[in-house]
């Protein structure tokens, strides 16, 4: 494997890589069905502890 | 403190721990005794009485029985024992900071032919990390015990172990500090104790991360606030860079020296690596957690968007640690790592703000709160100076800009409007915050002293980056200066003769943060024992009053 070799996989690959990565937070970020969960999770700090 | 016959923790939990100090203690005789090397015989020393103090502090704290916090829903006086340790280790660290700004500006100060132990290069690191490490790692390790407890609805796990981590990570800063008076040093930029340190830290790191574990394990939560998201990514990360970047191999088993497994470009780009992520994952992830709890809590309302934490916070970590190189700009890194460090770092401008715009936010329709409340106002204002030091950040990681700003004072400007301003102010609105909570008052001491902290340590932080600002790109601008025969305008020591008057202001800057820390201490310290200002009484919330 040589430098170019390496390089060129990185620019590719690298690139799909986060970019789904990316999309892939972002859906679960903003999945109408997870909206209650975090809503609610959202409130944690803000229980009345101890 | 008095003797309970509840539910006690198990036997084996209460021995386990001072057994493990006790055989490390029987170690470190061991090494003392021993070594051939003096200084090596100091440190076993040191660990020995770091151990020491340790094994009398649980031998106090038990002699009449199990203390009634061991029973409790959370454990607090480990938090409380952090707030304290943060104190401590904040003003030993801003301190010695103030000392090497003047030794900058007036070199023979402090300088001694018989004492080399107060020589600058040793005493730099000795600031360094005692500000990140004692004091922003105790701040970590109270704020992180204390929001995971509450926001899981768990007590902590592993019994008495998270007392192992406190008093652990207060050995390791003991031996670690004294070991850079002494000289002790692998020469790693943050990372400056050497092998047997480490080794002692990497134990102390994975029975934290274990806690940290165990009780999110634990939680009685279906969702993990995003808080612990950030410690979790702050004490894994910080894992495994420590453990990587320390790989070496010890000279002798009971000597000081080792020598490092990487050589070369590759050492460099380890130690940036390191380096980089270190305020990635330490001084900005840990700290972040400090924003999504403190922030909240304290304006009493949710954060901004919790779906927005979520993207800010995979987006960072996936990002940051790709932006090391940018440290190494212009030397034997192959170029395309160069262009690598900075492309992500411009990338991070996208996850940095968005966390900013998150906490800022959080206020919104509670603004007025920023005039009534100066503990809210320090939080906020902290991150303001996060946003504005993660916009430096990446335009100092662009080339052309570093070819003028690489190893100058525009660095340590940079790298002290994120560390006073975002770090240290949060730190201090989060320590605000939980000395009256743990210690169980309606209020600080006094709210006007917050005030004076407030201004005098914004005042010292303008008067310390607009200096560095000014030295820095002045320093660069005459470094890179050449005549009409093409030689450099300036010799070296022009320009070091030239950052005089600003290296003056900078530690006048320093010194009026350290007043503004030590007003802090006073005001907890006043609020611990229960004190409230006579010219402050205490009076009913204004909402209930008009009710």
């Amino acid at each position: 494997m040589d430098y170019d070799t390496i390089a060129s996989f990185s620019r590719s690959y690298g690139t799909i890589y986060l970019m789904v990565l990316f999309l892939a937070l972002c859906a679960y970020a903003f999945w109408p069905r997870n909206k209650d969960k975090f809503d609610r999770a959202a409130q944690m700090p803000l229980d009345k502890d101890d | 403190m008095q003797p309970t016959t509840g539910t006690q923790p198990a036997s084996f939990e209460l021995v386990s721990v001072p057994v493990a100090f006790v055989l490390f203690l029987l170690l470190a005789f061991v090494v003392a005794a021993q070594t051939p090397d003096p200084l090596m015989a100091i440190q076993a020393w040191t660990f020995v009485a770091g151990i020491g103090i340790t094994l009398g502090w649980f031998a106090k704290r038990y002699s009449e029985g199990v203390p009634e916090d061991d029973r409790g829903a959370y454990a607090n006086d480990i938090v409380k024992a952090g707030v304290v340790a943060s104190m401590f280790w904040g003003i030993a660290g801003m301190l010695v900071g103030v000392v090497i700004a003047l030794q900058l500006a007036f070199p023979t100060l402090f300088y001694f032919d018989a004492l080399p132990e107060l020589n600058f290069g040793r005493l730099r690191p000795l600031h360094t990390s005692a500000v990140i490490f004692a004091f922003g790692g105790n701040v970590l390790l109270a704020t992180s015990f204390y929001v995971v407890q509450r926001t899981s609805k768990a007590r902590l796990a592993f019994g008495l172990w998270p007392w192992f981590v406190f008093w652990g990570y207060q050995i390791f800063i003991l031996v670690a500090g004294t070991g850079y008076l002494l000289g002790v040093s692998q020469g790693r930029e943050y990372a400056e104790p050497e092998w047997y340190a480490d080794l002692w830290l990497t134990l102390v790191w994975v029975v934290y991360l274990l806690v940290f574990l165990g009780t999110l394990w634990k939680r009685k939560e279906p969702h993990i606030y995003v808080a612990n998201w950030f410690y979790l990514a702050f004490i894994v990360t910080v894992a495994m860079l420590h453990i990587v970047n320390n790989l070496a191999v010890p000279v002798s088993w009971i000597g000081i020296k080792s020598y490092s497994a990487f050589a070369g470009v590759q050492d460099a780009l380890t130690q940036w690596w390191y380096g980089h992520n270190a305020v990635g994952f330490f001084l900005t992830a840990g700290f972040l957690a400090i924003m999504y709890y403190f922030i909240p809590k304290q304006a009493e309302r949710p954060v901004y968007s919790y779906r927005l934490s979520i993207v800010h916070f995979w987006s960072l970590i996936f990002l940051y640690i790709w932006a090391g190189p940018h440290h190494l700009h212009y030397t034997a890194l192959p170029v395309w790592a160069q262009t690598l460090g900075m492309t992500f770092s411009i990338m991070l401008w996208m996850p940095s703000w968005g966390g900013m715009i998150n906490g800022l936010m959080t206020l919104s329709g509670a603004w007025d709160k920023l005039r009534t409340d100066p503990v809210l106002r320090m939080l906020v204002v902290s991150v303001a100076f996060y946003g504005m030091s993660t916009f430096e950040g990446p335009v100092m990681s662009i080339k052309a800009v570093n070819s003028l700003s690489h190893y100058t004072d525009w660095t340590i400007g940079h790298v002290h409007s994120g560390a006073l301003g975002w770090v240290g102010f949060v730190s201090f609105g989060a320590l605000y915050c939980l000395t009256p909570w743990l210690w169980r008052r309606q209020r600080l001491y006094s709210l006007s002293l917050v005030e004076w902290h407030f201004w005098v340590s914004t005042i010292g932080i303008v008067f310390y980056i607009t200096a560095m600002w000014v030295s820095g790109i002045m320093q660069g601008l005459m470094w890179r200066a050449y005549n009409e025969f093409g030689f450099l305008e300036y010799s070296f020591v022009e320009t070091v003769e030239a950052m005089h008057p600003y290296y003056i202001i900078r530690a006048f800057g320093g010194l009026l943060y350290l007043s503004g820390a030590f007003i802090m201490v006073y005001n907890l310290y006043r609020t611990a024992r229960g004190d409230v200002r006579e010219s402050e009484p205490l009076t009913l919330k204004p909402q209930l009053a008009a009710a």
